[in-house]
């Protein structure tokens, strides 16, 4: 709120886009959330510091840059389609670039019966009344500043859709790719996704560039589980070396329902995942398990929020952190066992490894328990290789890179070993270990 | 093959090392033998290139190269190998995906071709004959959660497969009962070769009976004060550490200043 806004070139570019043709534009509800919500940001415009969300990330530069409000020219971006190829992934893919949803790159023939995948922009065009609850939803905190600038303006997104009681038996790959364009590009995609009850789905959430660009990309989305649904969810974030990247993902788990995340995330100049995640169903379950890897003068920032509603639900979160030169990470994991929530389980382990002295990783758990019969633990700690072991192993022959990077590998490596699909694992490994300082 | 001028070493601003010398030939034997705060440890962790150990004056020759110029990896490589006394925990690295590693690591320093994973595991069973422990402890991370004898007989496992010309034994039989002692020395004795020699550091004359060297040195005080053949260690077991100082009165002298 302390920024004047007009002094703001980013709020500037907002203000003086004028009307905005959006997909959807011309239904009265959609319209007047965009509206209400472009308003709410331009008037308070970017949190500085002094917000506890954005205590350890500073907008400040961000806000000092213009972006093109979208990229007329990406349906028409060259792009690899090789690139996108994940191994071990070879199920229907729904693929962006820039922002802008790319049929020639994507596979949607042929779904296997039960899942309903398409872009947004197609759903508002066609069909978007069921889509009226999720995009009229307005935004109050000050952690959600982007979420209401991706109300304000996303166009397009994944709607998803499994059937109560179908297992879809191909993981579905959501690919978002930045590419270089005329200018520096904010782009602002909406996902929503919901598998009915008993419903279940392997998901893989894809973010790479073609080259290096200084694009601002914001994805706002929300996962439904409905009652018995089980969701295994692997993200990958390759982004540009020089992006920014916003993620902000909800999560709702019915009762019984199940959902595992696995997060690496690596690219990025400025990257916040928050992930909100309410176990509303009794017996819900959800494990998070995450790593970034940091370097230059990266800052990533995952402000995980977990909330026990209901009984004898469990929630195991293992995340890990490496900086190295210049980089920040902050980490904020924050549980909740709300009253009446008895019975529920939930632990915390956030570890984190700085190879330079100028790097710089920030952690804080939080508890709060209100319930009764509750088993709770959490941990966070931030250190330094471990001397004694890089002797060791530098004593049996390893040079002191490759005995850094090994030790770095074992460090991060707990984290993907409950990676169902071993193909994709043994990827995950192969990018962290290629992205590790040698 | 090693030999040892005149070695001053410091650690933390304390001389520990004061005026060392030892030369050990191709193929031999040699125990290191002295009281608590002698510099036995500091001897081996000064040759093998751990960081914190300042070498102040003289020496270190490793068939005619300036080992002390090298680095840790420079010096394995060249084939120096130190079985720790404490052997570390490194949890998330698998034994044989780290053994492999070093071992390549050393051959590529070397020039010489990389192992393929075929190749290695040959070795491997090999060598686990050699030293009689199970491949279980080869799927397990590095020491991790191995009892005080397996760390002991995984270090000689690793000098059995590294292949080392000189092999530093720092107080490998601290921790051990008889069994895993006598497993321990079976398996240094295996690897004693013309090519192979050692470096026995010890404070117990116990070790020695099973694994026999060629000489015995007493290091007393940062330097060796008295040098023999095995019979010198039965003295020492006899006679205890105040032996020496009372043969020797102008050290005992300065021991106490």
């Amino acid at each position: 709120m302390s920024q004047s806004p007009a002094s703001v070139p980013f709020i500037d570019a907002l203000r003086e886009a004028g009307d905005l043709r959006l997909p959807g534009s011309g239904l009265a509800w959609l319209d007047a959330a965009r509206r209400e919500n472009l308003e709410a940001f331009i008037a308070a415009g970017l949190p500085d510091t002094r917000a506890e969300a954005w205590k350890y990330t500073a907008l400040r530069a961000l806000g000092q840059r213009r972006f093109a409000l979208g990229d007329a020219a990406a349906a028409a971006h060259p792009v690899d389609a090789h690139a996108l190829k994940l191994p071990g992934i070879d199920g229907p893919r729904l693929v962006f670039v820039n922002g802008v949803f790319r049929a020639d790159l994507s596979r949607l023939e042929a779904l296997p019966p039960g899942l309903s995948l398409q872009p947004l922009s197609r759903v508002l065009e066609n069909d978007p009344e069921p889509l009226r609850f999720a995009l009229s939803r307005h935004y109050r905190e000050a952690g959600d500043v982007f979420a209401r600038l991706n109300a304000a303006l996303a166009g397009d997104g994944v709607v998803l859709r499994v059937a109560p009681g179908v297992r879809v038996n191909k993981p579905v790959h959501l690919c978002f790719a930045g590419t270089p364009g005329r200018a520096d590009v904010a782009w602002h995609l909406r996902n929503v996704i919901e598998l009915g009850e008993g419903a279940e789905l392997d998901l893989v959430e894809h973010h790479l560039a073609t080259a290096q660009h200084k694009h601002l990309g914001t994805l706002v989305g929300e996962i439904v589980l409905r009652d018995g649904a089980k969701l295994q969810h692997a993200l990958l974030q390759k982004a540009a070396e020089d992006s920014t990247l916003i993620r902000r993902g909800s999560l709702y788990l019915g009762a019984k329902s199940q959902a595992m995340l696995h997060v690496l995330e690596l690219g990025g100049a400025l990257v916040r995942h928050d992930l909100h995640a309410e176990l509303r169903g009794d017996q819900a379950r959800l494990d998070t398990r995450g790593v970034f890897v940091l370097h230059g003068r990266q800052h990533v920032d995952t402000q995980l929020s977990i909330r026990h509603q209901a009984l004898n639900t469990a929630s195991e979160s293992i995340w890990r952190g490496v900086a190295d030169e210049r980089a920040r990470g902050v980490f904020r994991g924050a549980i909740v066992v709300a009253e009446g929530a008895d019975g529920s389980d939930a632990s915390l382990n956030n570890k984190n490894l700085l190879l330079s002295a100028q790097a710089e990783i920030d952690t804080k758990p939080e508890l709060e328990i209100y319930a009764d019969e509750v088993k709770a633990a959490h941990g966070a700690t931030v250190g330094q290789l471990d001397e004694r072991a890089l002797f060791y192993l530098r004593s049996r022959g390893l040079p002191n890179a490759e005995a850094r990077a090994l030790l770095t590998a074992a460090f991060c490596r707990a984290v993907f070993a409950a990676l169902p699909n071993e193909t994709l694992r043994d990827h995950f490994s192969d990018a962290l270990l290629a992205h590790l300082p040698s | 093959m090693l030999k040892i001028e005149n070695l001053h070493a410091r650690v933390e601003g304390k001389d520990i090392l004061k005026g060392l010398t030892l030369t050990v030939n191709r193929g031999e034997v040699h125990a290191i033998m002295g009281p608590n705060g002698a510099g036995k440890s500091t001897l081996g962790n000064v040759l093998s290139g751990r960081e914190g150990y300042e070498v102040t004056a003289g020496s270190v020759t490793f068939e005619g190269r300036d080992l002390l110029a090298l680095e840790p990896e420079g010096r394995a490589a060249a084939g120096v190998f130190l079985a720790f006394q404490y052997p570390v925990e490194i949890p998330g690295v698998n034994n044989t995906y780290f053994l492999r590693a070093a071992l390549n690591a050393q051959r590529k320093q070397r020039g010489e071709a990389e192992l393929d994973s075929m190749q290695f595991l040959k070795l491997v069973r090999e060598k686990l004959k050699i030293m009689q422990i199970s491949d279980e402890l080869l799927h397990r991370a590095v020491n991790e959660g191995f009892s005080g004898g397996e760390k002991k007989r995984n270090e000689i496992f690793q000098m059995a497969v590294l292949e080392p010309k000189l092999a530093i034994l720092d107080e490998t039989d601290s921790g051990l009962d008889i069994d895993a002692l006598k497993q321990v020395a079976q398996g240094v004795n295996a690897l004693r070769s013309p090519d192979r020699s050692f470096l026995v550091i010890t404070h117990y004359q116990r070790l020695l009976d099973y694994i026999e060297p060629d000489f015995v040195h007493v290091l007393a005080d940062g330097r060796i004060v008295e040098s023999g053949d095995k019979t010198l260690a039965l003295k020492l077991e006899e006679y205890g550490y105040a032996w020496v100082n009372d043969r020797d009165p102008a050290l005992a002298n300065e021991a106490r200043a």
